[in-house]
């Protein structure tokens, strides 16, 4: 019966155009908000926590903005560039959005941002991609990133290792892709500047398990071992290190750090007490504004991580900032968003985390924490301050055309062997 | 059900049954027409994508139905003929030759095309649930291949900014242009296809799958039909592959993954490799759950709903889709050729 | 040297885990003809379950214990609900268990969520152990050893056991001959009035048992998280492939090369160590698709 095959198969599609009609055009009142997080594939729990931080910002602002009722609309990638596109796609040519927040992941936002440019009358707003080239190079006009870059989190690290720490020589073990890669510039532009040399950089691909001869491969004489691995890479490389006796000391990137590694169940993490790092937030600062956040988080989300992670509050502040804005201009969006896109470009935010202000590539200047990890009086690891550097903004303090110059990152760029 | 079949769950031929015009010309016009009454998302991002997914897994079709050996490699070759538009045509973010289009996509097919032929020759000696393996690894070997090398591939962050050129004025990323490329392309397959599997040839191929020991005996050069076949299969994939690069903007190892390798024999298992038609049907099912589930469905539970569709689809109906449909609206004279 | 002697015995003891997972498999794959691509799926529940039973009881014994049985009824259960009513059916086979490797994934997901959870075995079992084996001298003359995960020693031992016992059921107890029997001929098996289904049932209650067996174990050296079940899918089929169905030092052969290959790769080719394990399956399965140690199929 090959007619109802082939006729089934036309009538499919044909009726699934009439799906395209009567996706609702915004009610008056009402402002639809598009939500972008990797709710799908290996970054699953990371978008998650993301969403969680989209919701926690509506919640506090009752659910409004500019006088309209706030709707969410979620859209969910696995990590990969084409699926951010297809879903940011979806949102705003199927269901009409004009305001997006998001991607998570530093790839995915470069790809977002390609698209942003062919679509000049909606205003995307940054979940946490933390790509430099997002924003640093060929930026879009209505890609707003008010979250920090991966190499600014590594701001003070860098100077606090040679400096106060006096490890002169550092060896680096990594996942080999563009985030990690991002993480060693942004310590290796302070620390080589400071005078450490890095004699070795393990790049491990993506989903290992088994560090044990990565481990083995460290040369003997380094002061400490500079390790930017996350989630269970992280946990891995952790508990196989200090089953290797390994006697160096650890610096932390900032998702080695994070409390999606911390957090995590089992004993062998005692093992990174006293461990370095630096990142966009530290779980135990002793600050009235962030105390206040990480219990509204709590208490919102009883199933959420015993700390928000740095994927929720980068969310978070993007969202404060999307609603700041929308209330300053009244919720009008008729202009194209003309009006709300000058509005976020100026914008001063006062976060649970410090001031956040764009510069001139609609990247986000904030503060960074310089952290040590501690174990909280429940037997819980948290992330101690050891100072807040202030307002570090793309070019990590030097001259712009300098720092351009320094190139794309990469496996060998920088070196300081 | 079917008999005990080891390498296909197609017992006997696929469809010997005579071209239903009528059917296919009801079909060609609601394909022509829509775009004409569908949103430019729905031309673009369901219509020209179904199409193209389609394709590829019309190639899975073509190597498992007519041939009885599913390569899970098709993905690969698709993805492969896709980063070679990237490199030789104009893209961003690693090396682009520059190449005009005329000679990147001659060049991307060829090269996607004889991949495929080198995965036939590794296949060759391999059967059933091996061939399976051995496609699957080399799938995987690609996908690793591509992410960790940055001279050639540009590593995890792969290539952006991929775009069809403006020929003859029209610009074929537009929707409608687009979607016709894409509608071309894919009608251009399933004819051949179609044709093809009542080619002697394509007979030829059908008695190798289904005895090819008999076949040795009386003559055939057995490992030629079989290379032959992935050949072809490769040329299809690849084409399909070169609109994918343009409709992504770009491509990166993601596209090539594991993840994707199955759920293109998903596609083509879901929607039937008895006839050409299935795995389109397939595609279009696919493609409207993902843009669209989330729509309904807690996202986060979306791939237990995927998984729990194609677990009845495989239990119920190991035809597919379309062998669902035939069974229901077969003539009940027909009884005795139902599978 | 150092670097040397470390990798040669992590590849060791990743093969020992390797074969862990990978016993189970070979058995069902090579007595069945049954494709279980959930075994991954077993392996990753296993871990799960035995992370549970290990910290309700705060003993990890337990945990192992549990992890194994649970296994092995699913793997029962699989056999009877599923897998007795496609006997034959490759391509079926296949496919169904992707999509209960889909479906068991992601309920997963739902209830440990992608955190990692790592074990808690007795602290002898974790910690350092100083090899025989001299790096150095220090000044006052006494020798410096080199120091080695004791776990990983302990996953070589266990690999040894499991392996030897593996064998020797195999081939020297009554079901051990019948299994045999099963893998070269079925049809005769079954007309010698065995009752082959509970051959069966028994052969996939091992197979399974041994991959929550493996999960526990394997699990508290690498931890368990998402995704692990598909790694260790992909690497059995390659231990597997690589060494040949249905036999035992097939997979023991598999695993020693797929482990050796991939911590020699990883220490001194990082960047394409992992393409590695992968091209040795391919050409493995290009030139002798039965196996190192596998019959040719006729």
């Amino acid at each position: 019966m090959i007619l109802a095959r082939r006729t089934t198969l036309a009538l499919l599609l044909a009726s699934s155009a009439l799906l395209g009609y009567g996706t609702a055009m915004a009610a008056d009142d009402t402002i639809k908000i598009g939500g972008l997080a990797t709710l799908e594939g290996p970054f699953t729990v990371l978008g998650e926590d993301g969403m969680r931080g989209v919701e926690l910002a509506i919640q506090q602002h009752k659910g409004m903005a500019g006088g309209k009722k706030i709707e969410l609309v979620k859209g969910s990638s696995d990590a990969s560039p084409d699926s951010a596109v297809k879903a940011v796609r979806k949102l705003v040519e199927n269901d009409g959005l004009t305001l997006i927040i998001g991607p998570l992941s530093g790839d995915e936002g470069l790809a977002v941002k390609d698209y942003a440019k062919t679509q000049p009358k909606v205003t995307f707003v940054n979940g946490t991609s933390a790509a430099q080239d997002t924003t640093l190079r060929d930026p879009a006009p209505n890609f707003f990133r008010f979250t920090t870059d991966g190499a600014q989190w590594m701001a003070g690290l860098g100077t606090y290792a040679f400096n106060d720490k006096h490890y002169k020589k550092v060896a680096t073990v990594a996942e080999d892709y563009s985030f990690p890669y991002t993480q060693v510039f942004g310590f290796m532009a302070e620390y080589c500047k400071a005078g450490g040399h890095v004699v070795s950089k393990s790049w491990v691909p993506i989903g290992n398990k088994d560090y044990s001869s990565v481990i083995a491969a460290i040369p003997a004489d380094v002061d400490a071992v500079y390790v930017a691995l996350g989630g269970a890479d992280g946990v891995n490389f952790l508990s196989q290190y200090q089953q290797a006796g390994g006697t160096a000391p650890l610096i932390g990137g900032s998702i080695t750090a994070d409390q999606t590694v911390l957090g995590s169940k089992g004993a062998t993490k005692k093992a990174v007490v006293g461990m370095p790092s630096a990142g966009p937030i530290a779980d135990a600062w002793d600050n009235p504004k962030w105390k206040q956040f990480v219990a509204d988080y709590k208490a919102a989300f009883p199933k959420g991580f015993p700390s928000p992670s740095l994927f929720a509050h980068g969310y978070y502040v993007s969202t404060i900032a999307l609603l700041t804005a929308l209330d300053q201009v009244n919720g009008d969006v008729s202009d194209g968003g003309a009006k709300l896109r000058d509005a976020l470009a100026k914008l001063e935010l006062d976060t649970p985390t410090g001031k956040v202000k764009l510069d001139a590539n609609r990247n986000a200047v904030a503060d960074i924490f310089l952290t040590e990890v501690s174990e909280g009086a429940d037997g819980n690891l948290y992330n101690k301050v050891i100072k807040v550097v202030p307002q570090v903004n793309q070019t990590l303090g030097q001259d712009p055309a300098e720092f351009l110059k320094l190139g794309k990152v990469g496996r060998d760029n920088p070196a300081c062997p | 059900m079917t008999e005990a079949a080891t390498t296909s769950p197609t017992a006997s031929a696929p469809e010997a049954i005579p071209m239903s015009i009528v059917g296919h010309l009801i079909a060609v016009v609601l394909l022509l027409a829509f775009p004409f009454v569908a949103t430019d998302f729905f031309t673009f991002q369901i219509g020209a994508y179904t199409l193209i997914m389609g394709t590829i897994s019309l190639s899975l079709m073509l190597l498992a139905g007519y041939g009885g050996m599913v390569s899970l490699a098709q993905m690969s070759v698709a993805g492969l003929a896709g980063y070679m538009i990237a490199i030789f045509g104009t893209s961003a973010g690693g090396v682009a030759l520059g190449w005009p289009w005329f000679l990147a996509i001659p060049a991307a097919v060829i090269i996607g095309t004889l991949l495929n032929v080198v995965v036939g020759l590794l296949a060759i000696r391999t059967e059933g649930i091996f061939t399976i393996v051995i496609t699957l690894a080399i799938a995987t070997a690609l996908y690793y291949f591509a992410q960790q090398n940055y001279d050639i591939f540009n590593g995890h962050s792969g290539f952006s900014g991929v775009a069809p050129a403006h020929v003859l004025w029209v610009d074929w990323r537009a929707p409608k242009p687009f979607y016709f490329l894409s509608l071309a392309v894919a009608a251009l397959s399933y004819a051949g296809v179609l044709y093809l599997s009542r080619t002697p040839f394509g007979l030829a191929m059908q008695a190798v799958r289904d005895n090819p020991r008999r076949m040795e005996a009386i003559g055939f050069n057995v490992p030629a039909h079989r290379i032959a076949a992935y050949a072809v299969a490769g040329l299809i994939a690849s084409v399909a592959g070169v609109l994918l690069v343009w409709f992504d903007g770009g491509i990166s190892p993601g596209s090539i993954s594991v993840d994707r390798a199955i759920k293109v024999l998903i596609i083509a298992v879901v929607g039937g490799m008895r006839h050409p038609a299935g795995p389109f049907l397939g595609a279009i099912l696919f493609v409207l759950l993902q843009n669209f589930a989330i729509d309904f469905v807690n996202p986060e539970r979306f791939n237990t709903y995927i998984g729990l569709a194609f677990l009845l689809v495989v239990l119920v109906s190991p035809d597919g889709l379309l062998g669902l449909i035939r069974r229901l609206g077969a003539a009940p004279a027909s009884g005795k050729s139902l599978p | 040297m150092k670097l040397f002697i470390l990798t040669f015995l992590n590849g060791l003891t990743l093969a020992a885990l390797y074969f862990l997972v990978a016993s189970g498999f070979t058995l069902v794959f090579g007595l069945m003809r049954n494709v279980n691509l959930a075994h991954g799926s077993l392996y990753l529940l296993g871990g799960y379950i035995g992370y549970e039973a290990a910290a309700f009881s705060n003993n990890w014994f337990l945990g192992v214990a549990a992890g194994t049985l649970a296994m092995a009824i699913a793997g029962v259960l699989l056999q009877v609900l599923v897998f007795r009513w496609m006997e034959g059916q490759e391509l079926r086979q296949t496919l169904v268990t992707i999509g209960i490797s889909i479906v068991a994934a992601d309920l997963m997901l739902a209830v440990w969520s992608g955190n990692t959870y790592q074990f808690n075995p007795p602290a002898w079992l974790i910690g350092t152990t100083q090899l025989p084996i001299v790096l150095a001298h220090k000044p006052d003359g006494t020798a410096v050893l080199l120091p080695y995960p004791t776990y990983r020693l302990f996953l070589l031992a266990a690999g040894l056991v499991i392996g030897v016992g593996l064998w020797l059921f195999i081939n020297k107890t009554r079901i051990g001959m019948m299994i045999r029997a099963g893998v070269d001929d079925r049809g005769m098996l079954d007309a010698s009035g065995i009752n082959v289904h509970v051959v069966f049932a028994i052969v996939f209650a091992i197979g399974a048992g041994l991959a929550g067996f493996a999960g526990v174990v394997g699990g508290t050296a690498l931890s368990i998280a998402p995704g692990e079940d598909v790694r260790y899918l992909l690497a059995s089929l390659v231990v597997v492939i690589v060494g040949g169905l249905g036999s035992v030092t097939g997979a023991a052969l598999g695993a020693l090369i797929i482990g050796l290959a991939e911590q020699f790769g990883l220490a001194y080719f990082p960047t394409y160590g992992i393409v590695l394990t992968f091209v040795i399956m391919v050409a493995a399965l290009a030139f002798r698709p039965q196996g190192l140690m596998g019959r040719a199929r006729v």
